[in-house]
């Protein structure tokens, strides 16, 4: 019994420094309380520190969802970064692989989109182009301004988020926003299983609820992880460029800019400057393109076009 | 009161004291309890399935459920204008409307709170606003000075009630037993002494003064919530007047609206007489034009720059697919009542009531205005979205909760009017026997 209990000590105290630190543990480690019914079987394992140990297989036990990172942490965001993206309309035939992805990972409502690629045509006589439209992540962005209860905040890496366990659904915040970015979930949201149980983070904005706030949030889960968000990576033609501005960088996965080279060489700007919103998102502007602009002509739903 | 000369003490106690409900009273009531009922069980599908229920989406996040509470915000304005305004600047034959319009702006201005609860997508998280609130936010402003206007708004309806209270309680063999009880649960302390009349004038006099700035500021934080935005329509420095302009011109028309049906009903042309209609017309049409004028500035100054932002918005109010309603609004809610009432005929009894009534149903509409359009005229067009995404008309549970809303303000106002005398007993007396000496 003695040994039973001095080995149980041991696993448990590794699977402890084990499992996620920083995280708050509801259960103390060291409380024995569950009996274990000893199969005999026993299963090799590699310790932290690099030695062969063996356990009986009643010990082994999936780890139990936990949040990576507090709610805390998830609102002050990346130390010295300051994410920024480019996108650029030479590149873009509205393909629409970026919303795909986006909504995929997500499990956005059918209909609604994070990202949205509009027809654009500034005035009458000047030729159309695409324009995928994120959330534009402004530096004095109106929504936060008008959160009553602080559920969309502003990260010190520049990344405005949405925390769902917070929003009271009042809407200000689509109100405030002049570039329409933001959806709300209407009804219960439609999930896998898998996402459904998962603990909520601001970060991954997963899983959706029912009667909150939802827009693009520049995927901090990926950027975390040293990834790239899935517009990025799921566009064929690099239409976004992702990047840290305080590295002055911006990357598609196949090319890198210096950003301040790229904004300055082609003329970058971003959408309504003269609101004084400052947005995190760059445009550059549709000139040399790739495509004709009738490409994406056939991608569009029926109603684009008229 | 010059066609009232014969008034004696009784008299008037026994004419203003709450009656019971006669058939028609008790059909009303049935009529508004049925509308709040299917209001709520409208409410209870909302809380179930969630605001799928309403058509708003995401273009038009906002629907009549804000253009409701705005309207009740606007409607709740009345009780300073009539209590405080007038009694400051000592308009003495306001006395008989005062409750009518304390009550009205009390009843609204509860149905206000309830009914931005509705809109809330999370309404069981409503404390957070006090958990984790950010005086930031114009809602918390709003937050702020609506709690404030309720409880302020409150005191001005119970403090000029407790000497009729204790006229109430010296009837005791009239009153059913639970009355009664609410009476002296209410009113028991008030003796009627010197001290306790001079502390009571003194703090109705307080809260006079105090409401004046609170309920402007209700209807400018109200209007905030709009013209902090930049949408087009509601990007404007002229907002907060142009909304404490219409609050008090809606008010005003449901004032006289309540003070026709209460004389007809309760059969108190002795004490709401013609005069009353006279002077209040003479209000209303003063109100009206104030409102025209900001209207002017509101819709006439941005149509002659036309900037592209707003001239599609305008274009939809003024010839597109609102142009019915805005000029219903327009002509039903300012022309028509400005006419009208400038001729002393129109400030008889009937044609105001009918005036009074088509002013409430134009700035009702005037809200629902203010609201939409501007949602549906978005900066970027509104593309790669549902076809629904891009029209805004209310759902049947929409509808019969803002009805229900309305229908309880009315209950609030017709339960009072069963339980307390709507005209204050006590003030006329002392003011018919001053007149006398």
């Amino acid at each position: 019994m003695s040994d039973n209990s001095r080995r149980d000590f041991l696993f448990k105290g590794l699977l402890a420094s084990a499992s996620l630190v920083g995280c708050a543990e509801k259960k103390n480690p060291f409380d024995s309380e569950e009996n274990f019914q000893l199969t005999g079987e026993k299963v090799k394992l590699l310790s932290v520190t690099g030695e062969v140990i063996e356990i009986d297989k009643a010990y082994l036990k999936p780890v139990p969802d936990m949040p990576p990172i507090s709610n805390e942490e998830e609102r002050r965001g990346i130390p010295g970064k300051k994410f920024v993206m480019v996108i650029d309309l030479a590149r873009c035939k509205n393909l629409k692989k970026c919303q795909s992805a986006c909504n995929h990972m997500h499990q956005l409502h059918p209909g609604q989109s994070w990202i949205k690629v509009l027809s654009m045509e500034d005035s009458d006589h000047t030729a159309p182009y695409w324009q995928p439209t994120t959330c534009m992540h402004c530096d004095e962005p109106p929504c936060v301004k008008v959160c009553p209860v602080d559920a969309t905040f502003k990260r010190q890496d520049g990344i405005v988020l949405i925390d769902s366990d917070r929003c009271i659904g009042c809407r200000f915040c689509m109100a405030a926003c002049p570039y329409s970015t933001r959806v709300f979930n209407w009804e219960e949201p439609i999930l896998t299983e898998e996402v459904a149980q998962k603990h909520y983070s601001c970060e991954s904005s997963m899983p959706q609820k029912k009667g909150t706030v939802g827009k693009c949030d520049f995927c901090p889960d990926m950027t975390r992880q040293g990834e790239l968000p899935h517009c990025v990576s799921s566009c064929p033609n690099g239409v976004f460029l992702f990047g840290d501005m305080n590295e002055d960088s911006v990357t598609n996965g196949a090319e890198t800019f210096r950003f301040s080279e790229l904004i300055k060489d082609k003329a970058g700007y971003r959408l309504m400057e003269d609101l004084g919103t400052k947005p995190s998102v760059y445009y550059l502007p549709p000139v040399n393109r790739n495509f004709p602009f009738e490409e994406g002509l056939e991608n569009a739903r029926p109603e684009t076009t008229e | 009161m010059e066609n009232s000369n014969e008034l004696s003490d009784s008299i008037i106690t026994q004419n203003l004291l709450p009656k019971k409900f006669g058939k028609r009273g008790m059909l009303w009531t049935s009529i508004l309890v049925a509308i709040c009922i299917l209001g709520m069980y409208a409410y209870y599908r909302q809380l179930r399935y969630g605001l799928v229920v309403t058509n708003m989406r995401d273009y038009v996040s906002w629907g009549i459920y804000i253009s409701n509470f705005v309207f009740f915000v606007a409607i709740s304005l009345v009780g300073s204008l009539i209590t405080a305004i007038f009694r400051l600047i000592n308009v003495e034959w306001s006395t008989p409307l005062t409750r009518i319009a304390e009550i009205i702006a009390v009843s609204a201005i509860t149905f206000a709170s309830i009914i931005i609860v509705v809109d809330m997508g999370r309404p069981e998280r409503f404390m957070n606003l006090f958990l984790h609130g950010r005086i930031q936010s114009p809602i918390m402003w709003d937050v702020i000075v609506i709690g404030t206007y309720f409880f302020i708004s409150l005191l001005l309806l119970y403090i000029p009630l407790l000497p009729d209270l204790k006229i109430l309680l010296q009837q005791k063999d009239k009153n059913p037993n639970w009355l009664n009880k609410l009476y002296s649960l209410l009113g028991s302390f008030w003796i009627g002494s010197r001290l306790q009349i001079a502390l009571s004038n003194r703090a109705i006099q307080i809260l006079c003064i105090l409401i004046i700035p609170v309920a402007f500021c209700i209807h400018t934080v109200t209007s905030w919530l709009f013209a902090t935005t930049y949408r087009p329509g509601w990007d404007s420095t002229n907002f907060g007047a142009y909304f404490i302009s219409g609050a008090f011109l809606v008010g005003s028309g449901g004032v006289v609206v309540a003070m026709y049906i209460f004389r007809r009903y309760y059969q108190l042309e002795k004490y709401i007489t013609e005069q009353h209609f006279e002077k209040m017309g003479k209000i209303v049409v003063l109100l009206c034009l104030i409102y025209l004028y900001f209207n002017v500035n509101e819709y006439l100054v941005p149509a002659f720059k036309m900037k592209k932002a707003e001239e599609k918005h305008l274009n939809e109010l003024f010839t597109g697919d609102f142009s019915t309603m805005f000029w219903f609004a327009v002509i039903i809610g300012m022309i028509i009542p400005i006419i009208t009432l400038i001729f002393k005929k129109g400030r008889k009894p009937f044609p105001m009531f009918i005036i009074g009534s088509m002013i409430v149903v134009g700035a009702w509409f005037k809200r629902y205005l203010i609201v939409t359009p501007t949602l549906l005229n978005p900066f970027l067009p509104m593309q790669d979205i549902p076809e629904s995404y891009k029209h805004y008309f209310p759902s049947w549970e929409e509808w019969a909760i803002a009805m229900g809303s309305l229908a309880g303000v009315l209950l609030f106002i017709t339960f009072f009017a069963r339980i307390f005398p709507i005209i204050p007993i006590q003030e006329t007396i002392t003011e018919e026997n001053a007149k006398h000496k």
